[in-house]
Parts: structure tokens; sequence; C-alpha cells
């Protein structure tokens, strides 16, 4: 009945120094093939059921990351299905870096709770499991909608947005042309339908550029926390250290060096800008100056501000929040433990559209929601700077990539000069992938474009 | 008034339009006692707007139609006037044939065919009232006390029903065309719990063929070599006649401007919701504003009437300004408008009442079909009374009922989208609403449905036998085509003429087809030891070389959408008890009661995670049927 191969990161993100990307479906071991050299030389097929082996995972041109694989044959598996388990090096890199490679040799990302959903329609788990089965599925919506709604707020979905438009407009010409061919209207020439996927590759490019160097991942979100003297600054940091079990090593799968400025947050490294100077002087906009310190917030990609809630604003605060304008910020009202000095009202109107989290450091209250709104932060598309599209997340990744080759197919069916509905063909792909992104369907806006942008009828 | 017993029959067709038609021939052809009421006999297979069947998705839902024993090709090809394959130049899944017919020809033919049909009555007689019995709809009452018994019911309306015309600020109740209206059968209907809503539609002028000034028209032929729409026919001789061509211009538009303020549609009168695809010129001119001009086709009715039809002229305006933008249009400075167009409100349902049968969700063995459902043009109407009439059939019989899929035919997608999906509009086909539409060509439309048809009895073995003669021919030649090897001395100087890159060695015939720059034709010097064919047949087999990757790419997509549309929901699940469903997704799953899996995953509003949780619960329920 499911026949396609799924995939996840199976181990929580950047909690252990091991990370584990499954596999699952009866094309698990194909693809274990094109991605694996074991050191034994064997290929996934003479692997023995149930066996560590060492080896490479491996694209094209280099070495991804140096892994231990099992492979567990069908039915005895957790999904009933022929399974594969990848022990990476901890940290995102390495695991993302396989679980793309894995979706580019034909597996798909696995849906939320989608194991266990096959596990269960296999047979494998019993009717009072199947309950649990329907919250992971649900539990996972609402989450997922947030995080799908402010992404569609973000840079990213305006991108993708004015892509699929241009596409659409194609699309709308394309089928004009084909549903209306009496219609006065002149046709689109093979020359201008070239030139507009042309347009809309070169910025399905730039996106994959984006996340190509995968900044954030990669480099750590550059991030500063700001404050007045004694809020508790470096209680916070503290506080994240501490909560920050994982260490994300410097080159896939190679060291485990231990870069110190990095604090890992729900998988995602934060690298804090000048800790030192927050260890040391308490005060930043003092230390440096207010133009220098512009500078500073213009660099970071996400800036804390802790502020005491116990005591009125002070004028340093005044100076924070005026540098902090037109910034999206993340607000730490801490010390909300003794009595309220600062009034909520009055903080929302200095703050407008600010993100506020609540803490007590000193009773390690509140710890955990900043780390969650900073998650949201980067998987909100909150963190991007200057308007720049910004690909982060390897679902997108994939659908990016997927419309990249459906869109060369498109073009290479323009080159030949087939007729229109071929081309069509390829193209309703490309802008189904990247609706894909957010989260939309093609029919319905093809015929409402058809019927806006022409005119038609007896 | 007096009511009496007027006969008993297996099923009765309200109507006898397109649908009506299609309905009720089906029904008798598959041995039911059927009788088919109609307001007017005169208007049996009426055409009260364009003159011409077919067109881009339409001539696919006719060559399915013809594939499946209707009858709506085969009447077509005895009364066109002109024919022609539109989107030649584009791929053979968009080709689209369309016919100018001769009206009065057409609506002949059809009634001759029903009068002499087996087991079909046809009588003349407006229906008031459904006979209702535990939510099973029992018979028909007509306007003059004739109560009728059947089995089941379809109905098949048109714009008859609650029917009210518009021209200019002249408003009046009246059906079709001049006909009389249907005023008490949507009463009844609401009574039944039917929900009922309102559309419009509406039809351009007609002129008289002697008043027009052809030096400034432009001629359109048809085809110089032309195909037939049935299946079951070959190409004969026939009485062409040329449509023409002009255009609207300033004066026009302003003419127009200036009096929009009477048109009816823009003076609020009109409630409906009207076609998007088919504005009113008014509407036109407000909304596209920056074109300079709009074309207007200028189509006979037929051979032996001067009225000519002016499409792309609808309009709601009155009669006086019809008249006078009209003469401001190159060739029809001296037009005499014979008829006025008008626009015309109609009663219908909201489609999402259905089963993928064509049967109401709450009234057992009553279906319905056409614009009553909420559909616009003769085409879609016909696909629909085939199929109730074909449901209702096999529903009397006890029989599962025959559902095309999305993947099967155009009739499929009219029919998922009308029932699942619903609409806000008079839905017109389009070749674009099909997601599998390089595989539902017109061309092979027999190849796809007739043995379907012919399982459930009704395509006769005389279309049996002629799909499996054409089926043969083409594999044979196939055959040959993969087997017959050319030398390269022998075939390059051919590819050097036709721009072709040159072979070494030898080389397939079949190979060579698959060249973008050749074809079956071309190679014809080449291959002098080829068989006599019909153009059907070597079409099918060029159409299978040259495109196969894109086919096949189709066929895997099928296959996907197959296996979720095997997943059966039952009809009686609980949607409101399965935790999990989001709110929105339990309420729109109740109400249209989807058949599978894959209908509930196109019901606007059902997310991809609530297909999860209803997979689950699907095998859930398995497994305590099998334990219990």
């Amino acid at each position: 009945m499911v026949k396609d191969t799924i995939v996840a990161i199976a181990t929580a993100p950047g909690e252990g120094a091991i990370g584990i990307v499954r596999m699952s479906g009866n094309q698990a071991l194909s693809i274990l093939d094109l991605v694996f050299q074991a050191k034994s030389k064997k290929s996934a097929l003479e692997m023995k059921n149930r066996m560590l082996y060492y080896g490479h995972i491996t694209d094209e041109t280099h070495v991804i990351d140096e892994v231990l694989v099992t492979k567990m044959l069908a039915p005895n598996t957790y999904t009933c299905e022929d399974v594969v388990e990848i022990n990476c090096h901890g940290g995102i890199v390495p695991l993302q870096e396989t679980v793309k490679l894995l979706l580019r040799r034909g597996a798909r990302m696995a849906e939320p709770g989608e194991f266990t959903k096959r596990a269960f329609l296999n047979g494998r788990l019993d009717l009072a499991q199947a309950e649990s089965v329907m919250d992971l599925i649900s539990a996972k919506t609402p989450r997922g909608f947030t995080v799908a709604y402010q992404q569609l707020e973000g840079a990213l979905s305006k991108r993708v947005g004015q892509l699929r438009n241009e596409l659409l407009n194609v699309m709308a010409q394309l089928e004009v042309s084909i549903d209306y061919p009496d219609v006065d209207e002149e046709e689109i020439t093979f020359a201008e339908i070239r030139k507009r996927f042309e347009s809309v590759q070169t910025g399905v490019e730039d996106l994959l550029a984006s996340s190509e160097t995968g900044r954030i991942i990669r480099d750590g979100l550059s991030t500063v926390i700001v404050g007045k003297p004694n809020v508790g600054k470096s209680s916070l940091m503290n506080a994240l250290l501490r909560e920050s079990r994982a260490i994300v090593t410097d080159i896939p799968g190679t060291t485990r060096d231990v870069l110190e400025e990095f604090i890992n947050v729900k998988g995602v490294p934060l690298r804090i800008i000048d800790t030192a100077g927050i260890r040391q002087t308490e005060d930043v906009v003092e230390k440096i100056g207010v133009e220098r310190s512009k500078e500073f917030f213009n660099k970071a990609d996400l800036i804390v501000f802790v502020i005491n809630a116990a005591e009125p604003l002070t004028e340093e605060d005044e100076s924070i929040i005026e540098l902090l304008e037109g910034r999206k910020a993340l607000i730490v009202v801490n010390k909300v433990d003794l009595p309220r000095v600062v009034d909520q009202d009055q903080l929302e109107e200095r703050l407008p559209n600010q993100t506020f989290v609540y803490t007590s450091m000193m009773d390690d209250n509140g710890i955990e929601d900043v780390e969650n709104t900073i998650a949201e932060f980067v998987f909100g598309g909150h963190v991007i700077r200057k308007e720049n599209a910004y690909v982060s997340n390897i679902r997108h990744i994939n659908a990016l990539e997927r419309t990249q080759t459906a869109l060369n197919a498109a073009i290479n069916a323009v080159d030949g000069m087939m007729p229109y509905d071929f081309i069509e063909v390829d193209t309703k792909d490309a802008y189904a992938f990247l609706g894909e992104i957010s989260g939309d369907t093609v029919e319905d806006d093809l015929v409402t474009r058809i019927f806006s942008n022409f005119c038609l009828g007896k | 008034m007096e009511k009496f017993h007027a006969g008993d029959y297996d099923i009765i067709v309200i109507g006898a339009g397109h649908a009506g038609c299609e309905a009720g021939l089906a029904a008798a052809r598959m041995g039911q006692k059927t009788l088919m009421l109609s307001i007017n006999l005169d208007s049996i297979a009426m055409m009260p707007c364009n003159p011409s069947i077919g067109g881009t998705g339409k001539g696919h839902l006719v060559r399915e139609i013809d594939a499946l024993g209707g009858e709506m090709g085969l009447n077509i090809d005895k009364s066109f006037i002109q024919s022609k394959m539109l989107n030649l130049r584009k791929g053979p899944a968009v080709h689209s044939l369309r016919a100018q017919a001769d009206k009065v020809k057409y609506h002949q033919e059809m009634k001759k065919v029903l009068e002499n049909t087996e087991n079909l009555y046809i009588k003349q007689g407006e229906v008031t009232q459904l006979t209702m019995e535990d939510g099973t709809v029992k018979g028909v009452v007509t306007a003059t006390g004739s109560c009728y018994t059947a089995k089941a019911v379809i109905l098949c309306t048109g714009t008859y029903l609650g029917g009210k015309v518009f021209i200019g600020s002249a408003v009046f109740q009246s059906g079709p065309n001049g006909l009389a209206p249907s005023l008490e059968l949507t009463q009844d209907l609401q009574e039944h719990a039917v929900d009922m809503r309102r559309f419009k539609t509406g039809t351009p002028a007609r002129v008289n063929k002697r008043s027009l000034n052809y030096d400034k028209l432009e001629v359109q032929w048809g085809d110089p070599e032309i195909e037939m729409f049935s299946f079951m026919n070959d190409v004969e001789e026939f009485e062409e006649q040329p449509c023409w061509l002009t255009y609207t211009n300033d004066t026009t538009h302003q003419v127009i401007l200036d009096n929009i303020h009477r048109s009816a549609m823009y003076g609020g009168q009109i409630e409906g919701t009207g076609p998007r695809y088919c504005p009113s010129i008014e509407d036109k001119i407000a909304r596209f504003a920056d074109k300079p001009r709009h074309q207007l086709f200028i189509e006979p009715e037929g051979l032996d009437t001067n009225e000519m039809y002016v499409q792309g002229m609808s309009t709601s305006l009155p009669e006086d300004v019809q008249v006078a933008f009209m003469r401001t249009i190159p060739g029809m400075e001296d037009v005499e408008i014979m008829r006025p167009a008008y626009a015309i409100e109609y009663d219908c349902v909201d489609p999402t009442q259905l089963k993928l049968s064509l049967e109401f969700k709450h009234v057992d063995n009553l279906f319905s079909a056409g614009q009553f459902n909420g559909s616009s043009g003769y085409e879609e109407a016909a696909a629909q009374g085939l199929m109730a009439g074909i449901n209702a059939v096999l529903k009397i019989e006890g029989k599962d009922p025959l559902v095309l899929d999305r993947s099967e035919a155009y009739i499929g997608v009219l029919i998922d989208d009308l029932v699942t999906k619903g609409t806000n509009e008079p839905y017109r086909m389009l070749t674009s609403r099909a997601e599998y539409r390089l595989l539902l060509r017109q061309d092979n439309a027999d190849i796809r449905l007739t043995e379907i048809s012919n399982r459930i009895g009704l395509a006769g073995d005389d279309r049996l036998k002629r799909l499996s003669d054409k089926k043969k021919c083409i594999e044979e030649e196939m055959e040959r085509l993969h087997a017959v090897r050319l030398k390269a001395d022998h075939v390059n100087p051919l590819l050097v003429d036709l721009g072709s890159s040159e072979v070494s060695g030898s080389i397939t015939l079949a190979d060579l087809m698959r060249r973008p720059e050749l074809d079956y034709t071309k190679l014809a010097p080449v291959d002098p030891d080829r068989p006599e064919l019909r153009s059907d047949v070597w079409k099918q087999c060029e159409i299978q070389l040259k495109y196969a990757g894109y086919i096949k790419k189709q066929l895997a997509q099928v296959e996907k959408f197959k296996a979720l549309e095997t997943m059966a929901l039952g009809q009686d699940i609980d949607f409101n008890g399965i935790d999990g469903l989001r709110l929105e997704a339990r309420q729109k799953l109740s109400e249209i009661k989807p058949k599978s899996i894959g209908q509930a995953s196109r019901i606007s509003g059902v997310s991809p995670a609530d297909i999860s949780v209803l997979m689950v619960f699907l095998e859930q329920e398995r497994r305590k049927n099998a334990n219990g």
C-alpha cells in the first residue's frame, strides 16, 4: 500500500554525541548503497542483518560523515519494513547533510509521526497504541501550523510566493492558448517562456544558495545579549550553557573539537558575540559607545534584551530600546519572582511587535521558554536580516531541489519545442513543489488566474 | 385539480434537454421501462445558446459519451455543418473537436432516435411534484394531474426551473428561448429538504444573415479534412457553412458604457451567480477597459434558417442598446436582430448534496444531472445525464454504481469536481482541470471506456467489435514499427531533407518516429511496405511512441492516485467521533461523506494531517472487524 521510502533524524537535534538517521521502506537498502561506502566493501545486500558496519557517507565529491550503519530486514523492525539506521556524529550538520543526500537519492522526508503510523498500518502496534498514534500525528499539527504561519509572513514565503506567481502567469498564458484557442490574445513564444522560466530558476538557485551556506546552522546564530548591569545576562548565558548538552563540531564528521563559543539551543547553535565583554563589563553600550553598538546590533542575527522586572526602566534601558527600533528582538523580562515594578503595558508600548519571555533566573524558571522562543525565531523566519529570504528547513531545501529538477525538465521541453501542454506538465510540478513550502495547491489558483487575466467567453 | 394514475415505469426522466436525452436513452437501452417528461416536445435536445457541439474539454466529453454508448456524438455527426479540430499545433492531449450544428436538424435527429428506442416513452408534461415514501422517491405528478410511479427519478430541468429572463429593465418569468418555465417543482423539492440556489447564464442575440455586410467580415471555414465525433462513424460528405469574424471598436464600447446603467446585470436586478468564463459584453468592457477591441464570431444556426448566432456578445442590455452597439461594428452596420440577447436566472442545487453516482445523499433513488447540478454547457449536461441514467439503472438492479475516477475520464473529473468541491458558478469543463490530461485524450476515449460500458450492459457488441479491431491494428503496427530496420543509405537522404541528423548503420522506424522533427506521415517515402491503415490507428502509434516518456510519468502519478482512491470510507462513519480530526475537517467530511481517502483529500479544509488520522482510523476499524 505505502510504497515510498521515508527518512528522518531519529534523535532529538543536538542532544547527544551521536545522532541517528532512520530510513524505512522497500528502497531503504538500495538507497543506502548509493550513499554508503563500507570499509569492508560490503553492499547493503551483503551486510548481515542487525550488525554494525563502519564506513563513510559520501556524495559525488566528498565525504559527509564517518558513520556506523545497521540494516534491519522486514518484517522484524519497528515499521515492519526494511529499516536502515545511520549513526552519525552528533550535531545538526552531519545529520542534516546525510538526510539531504538521502532525499536526493530517492527517499522522502517523513511526516510527523509517520514511522509510528507505518508501524501501526503494517500491523506492528495494537489498537490501544493506535490512540497514541493519532495524538502523535495530530499533536504535531498546531505547532507545525504556527511555524508555517510565521513563515508565511517571513521573507522566504514572500520570495516563494513571487516565484510561484511568475510560474502561475506563464501557466495561465499556456492554458489560455490551450483552452481558448480562438481567443484574441497573442500567444506566448518559446523564447519568452524560456526567459521567464530562467528567471524563476535563478530565484530558486539563489534560495538554495542561501541554504548551501547554511549560515545559521553551520556558523551559528550570531547573538548578542544586552541589558544593564546585574540584570541577569550572565545567569541567562550560564543557564543556556548548562542546558546545552552537546556541542556542534566544526568540520562534519572529522573532528570533535569543542568550540566553546557555541551554545546549542534546541538544535540551533548560538554564537554569542563578545561573550567576554558581557561577562566583564556587563554593559555593552557603555563599553563600546552608541555608534559601535549599532554596528554590533546590525551584525547580530538575534538580539536578546534582558530587562529587570523589579526595577523601573533606566536611561540605559532606554538607550537600548532606541537601538532596537526596527529590529526584531527577544525581550527577556527577568526577576518576575520579585514584586513587579515595570508595567507590562508600558513595555509593550515602548517595544511594539517584540516577543516577550518571562523568567526568574534565580530559580531557573522560564529558561525552557527562552529556548523554545529562540527556536521559533529561527524556524519561524524572524532572524532573517535585510529582507533576504533564507532557507534553513531541510524539507524546504528538498522542495526547492525538486522544483529545480522540474524546471530543468520544463526548460528542456521548451528547447525541444514540445507542445505547450507538455511544457505545462513539468511547470505544474514545479509550481506544486514550491507550493509545498507555503502549503498551497495548484488547480484553483490556475482557473482563477486564467479568468482574471484574460477576457474570455461567449 | 383532480389527480389520476397515469402509468407505472422503472425510471422517469424530468426534462428532455441534453442531460435528459442521454439519461433516458441509457436507461431504456439498459432495459428499463423509461418515461421522459418534457414541458414541450418541440424542445427536445434544443440548443438554446451556441450552435456548436464540442470545443476544448467539451470535445473530450463528447468522445467519452460516445465511447460509453451515449448519443451526442452520433447525433452531431448527423447534423453538423462545419467541423474543426482545435489546437492541432499543440499536443495530442488537447486536440479538441468542435462542430457547428444545424440546430433544427440536431433536435429532429435526436427526437427520431428517442421515439424509436425500445422501452422509451416520451410525453409532454410539466412535473410539479415528486411522490415520496420514507425518504425514497416513488414517482412524479404533472401539472395536469397525471401520477406516474417509478423506481427511480432523474431531474434534468436545465434552466426551466424558476426561470426568469432579463433584457434590460424587462424582466419576466420564462424558460429558455421563450418556452414556458417550470414554477412549482422548486418548492416541492425544498419540502423534501433539497437545498436550492440560483445561478445565472445568458445568450447573445440572433441576427439576420441577409442584414450583414460580408465585405467587412472575415470568413472562417472548417478543416478541409475532418474527423467524425463518434467512434462508430467514418467520414462522409456534408454541406459546409462558413462562420464570420469581426471586432468591436471604441465606438461600440462607448455606446455600451453610456448605457451600462440600463443593463440588468449592472442594475442589480439579477441575484444569481453567473459564470466568469461567459462574461457579458458589458462585463468584458468594464473589466478589461484597456483592451481596444473584442472579437465576435457570427455563426449559422442551421442550413434552413437565416438566423445567425453572434458569439462573444452575450448581454442583458435593453434591445435598443443591443441594436445600437451592434451597428457600430464593421459588417453589422445594417444589422437586424431577430432574437434579442437575454440573461436567464434559474433554480439549481449545490451539487455537494449528491453522491458520485449523482444520486441524492438523503433521497434514495433520486438522481440529477446537467444545469440543475450547477454545470454549464450541452456537453457537461449530456455527460452527467448519461452517468445518472446508467446509475439509476444500476441502483434499481441492486448493483454497484459506475463511478469513473479522475484518471479514467473527463467525466470523472467533472462529476468529482462538482460533488466533492462544489461550485460557486456554472461549471465549465476545461482541459486544465484534468490532472492526467496526457492520458485522457479524445483520441483514446474508446480504448479507455467502451469495455467498461459494455460490461454494465450499455455499449453494444458492435462498439466492442470496432474497438477490438482497432486495438489489434494498433498492436500489429506497433510491432512492425519496432521490427522494421532501415539501412543508413536508404534513410539518410530523407533525414537530410527533413533537417534530421543522419544515422550510421541502421535504425528502426519506431526510433525515427520518436524524433521531434519526424512523424509517421513524413516517413512514408522510406516505408513503402506499410499497411493501409485508418488514421486513428497510426495516430495512436505515433502518440504512443513520441510521448512515451511523459505518458509513463503520468501513469506513475495515476498509480499513486489510485492507491488512495481505493481506500474506501464507509458511508456511515461518524467523523465527529474521530479523535485527532480538526473541527473544520469533521464538518466538511460529515457534509461531503467522501467514498475514499482520495476523495477526502480533495475536500477543501481537509489537511494532510487529517488524512493521516483517517488512515489510522480505517486500519483501527478493519482490525476491530477482523477481531469481532
